[in-house]
């Protein structure tokens, strides 16, 4: 059970917060308001990373996740100029549920690979979200929607938090202590020994696919919140961003191998990051170079397989 | 052969388009009892052992459980009906625990949130590791780490715990070393002694006459016959397989 390698993601966000604390004392990186800018920065990333767990530990892939960010996000404020913060939430899901089913539909019918249709869904959802508002961007302003999703508090702590914590904490459980969670884990393992098994392993497939969907909506609704408004560039580096969170976190990318708290600290070491370029003065170009950069550091360092256990 | 044995397979046959992988096998196996299936490559003991799997439909034939005609659309059908399969490629999760490996797709849970009983499955996993002698430290322990034979007597005891009646078994041994070998012989004993019929592909003649009360022999794809072991020779067999007497 325990990889020798899995702590390395634990001991990289300490390293990096206490790399910043150090370094970024005076210009208020421990201060609370920054922290809890944060925690709100990082929340949609972690509901995707912990639905992206399932994805890529089933062995299958999602790159339309961020694409579904900003068609959901632009779904669910246009609903909303019209009609009830219900409908418009509603709205929102409806669609990153919808562009999973289509992509659990063709993975799963067709038996085609999970990369090329959700790269496929990927443009052609991404085109919708710049045609749908003809490139504008929408503004909410039903108060008691931002506050749920993006500005409330509760006491001290930021309600984003909650979202956070309440998917991770789901995830986990899901994910280490039912049969599905197992069923995910064999599936990507190895497909075959799960088939014989007993295992419905196209219903797996198909239900890790609409749960990213699902959690690339909730995401896209809580950038709404948090953003009071959407356009269609809301979630343009979800995918780099999320990859990086759940790689980071010790999960394989090529299934049988996954860890939801170690994507919970992929996602805040890449939230720490952000905030800590952006607090050294590094511009959002330099700062894609960073992220990029440590994706690259973060796979040498986990996924490597040694020499001796290539067969 | 009574009518009523344990699994009776009547004519079966299998063609894949217009190839004829299996003319048609007639063979009971009863409980107890382990039956060998023999023959060159090509002779159609995979395809007749994936038909009593479930993993194929036969094109004609049936199969019988107790003197009850069953129709299998699966492997899951069959292991309804007690039947389970050790497969030549292992059909292991590499990267999940021993225990997981031998509840696979059956998966202990308990509590209303039906979390996963693991301490309940490595407990058992343990018990059936001890009484096959399959010596893993930890049925907690990665099923990677462990060597070609220890796999092998995962395969097992998993078809051990849930077969009631028959274990089928392609090549077992066949990428094991002489020592692994004998030890997964020995398991073989030991799920026959535990009342299972089991009934075992194997390509190497001196472990078929080591283990098997019966041997049946296939030749492209037609039953050629069956012997009993204790009646017949080395040279019989192999005059079977290869068609030359």
């Amino acid at each position: 059970m325990r990889d020798p390698r899995r702590p390395v993601v634990y001991v990289a966000f300490a390293l990096i917060f206490a790399f910043f604390a150090l370094t970024l004392h005076d210009d208020g990186f421990l201060s609370r308001t920054n922290l809890v800018n944060i925690v709100r920065q990082t929340t949609p990333v972690t509901v995707m990373a912990v639905a992206v767990v399932f994805v890529f530990s089933a062995g299958e892939i999602d790159l339309s996740i961020g694409s579904v960010v900003a068609l959901s996000a632009l779904a669910t404020a246009d609903v909303m100029q019209t009609h009830s913060a219900v409908l418009a939430v509603a709205a929102g899901l409806g669609v990153g549920i919808g562009v999973g089913i289509v992509n659990g539909l063709f993975v799963t019918m067709l038996r085609l690979p999970s990369f090329l249709v959700t790269l496929a869904t990927m443009g052609v959802v991404a085109g919708l979200a710049r045609s749908i508002t003809n490139l504008e961007s929408v503004a909410v302003e039903s108060s008691s929607f931002i506050k749920l999703f993006g500005s409330g508090d509760v006491g001290p702590i930021p309600g984003l938090a909650f979202w956070a914590a309440g998917t991770v904490a789901i995830g986990y459980f899901v994910f280490g202590h039912t049969r599905f969670g197992a069923h995910v884990l064999a599936t990507g393992d190895n497909a075959g020994a799960a088939r014989v098994a007993g295992i419905r392993v196209d219903r797996v497939k198909f239900g890790v696919l609409v749960l990213s969907g699902g959690a690339a909506a909730v995401a896209g609704i809580l950038y709404t919140g948090r953003l009071q408004g959407a356009s269609y560039t809301v979630g343009d580096q979800a995918l780099l961003t999320v990859i990086a969170a759940v790689v980071l976190g010790g999960t394989s990318l090529f299934g049988g191998k996954g860890s939801v708290i170690g994507a919970l600290f992929g996602s805040l070491i890449m939230g720490v990051l952000t905030n800590g370029l952006i607090l050294w003065g590094l511009s959002a170009s330099e700062q894609l170079i960073a992220q990029g950069v440590l994706l690259l550091l973060a796979i040498s360092l986990t996924m490597r397989v040694p020499r001796d256990e290539l067969r | 052969m009574t009518p009523e044995s344990l699994v009776r397979v009547e004519g079966v046959r299998k063609e894949f388009g217009a190839v004829v992988a299996l003319e048609g096998a007639t063979l009971d196996v009863d409980a107890g009892e382990i039956v060998a299936l023999v023959g060159d490559n090509g002779a159609g003991k995979s395809t007749l052992v994936k038909c009593i799997a479930g993993v194929h439909a036969p094109t004609a034939g049936q199969i019988l459980v107790q003197g009850r005609p069953v129709h299998f659309a699966s492997p899951v059908d069959a292991r309804g009906e007690g039947i389970e399969a050790v497969y030549q490629d292992l059909a292991l999760a590499d990267l999940q625990p021993v225990y997981m490996n031998v509840f696979l797709g059956r998966e202990l849970v308990k509590g209303p949130l039906r979390r996963l009983d693991r301490v309940a499955m490595a407990a058992t996993t343990q018990t059936l590791l001890d009484e096959l002698d399959v010596r893993i430290d930890s049925p907690r322990r990665m099923t990677r780490d462990l060597s070609g034979g220890q796999r092998q007597g995962v395969a097992i005891a998993r078809a051990v715990h849930w077969s009631r009646r028959l274990v089928l078994m392609d090549e077992p041994t066949a990428a094991l070393g002489v020592e692994e070998t004998r030890r997964v012989e020995e398991q073989i004993r030991r799920m026959r002694d535990r009342g299972r019929a089991i009934l075992i592909v194997s390509h190497s003649l001196d472990q078929v006459f080591r283990l098997a009360d019966r041997i049946c022999v296939l030749r492209r794809g037609t039953q050629v016959g069956i012997r009993r072991t204790a009646e017949t020779t080395g040279d019989e067999i192999v005059a079977m397989i290869t068609g030359l007497r």
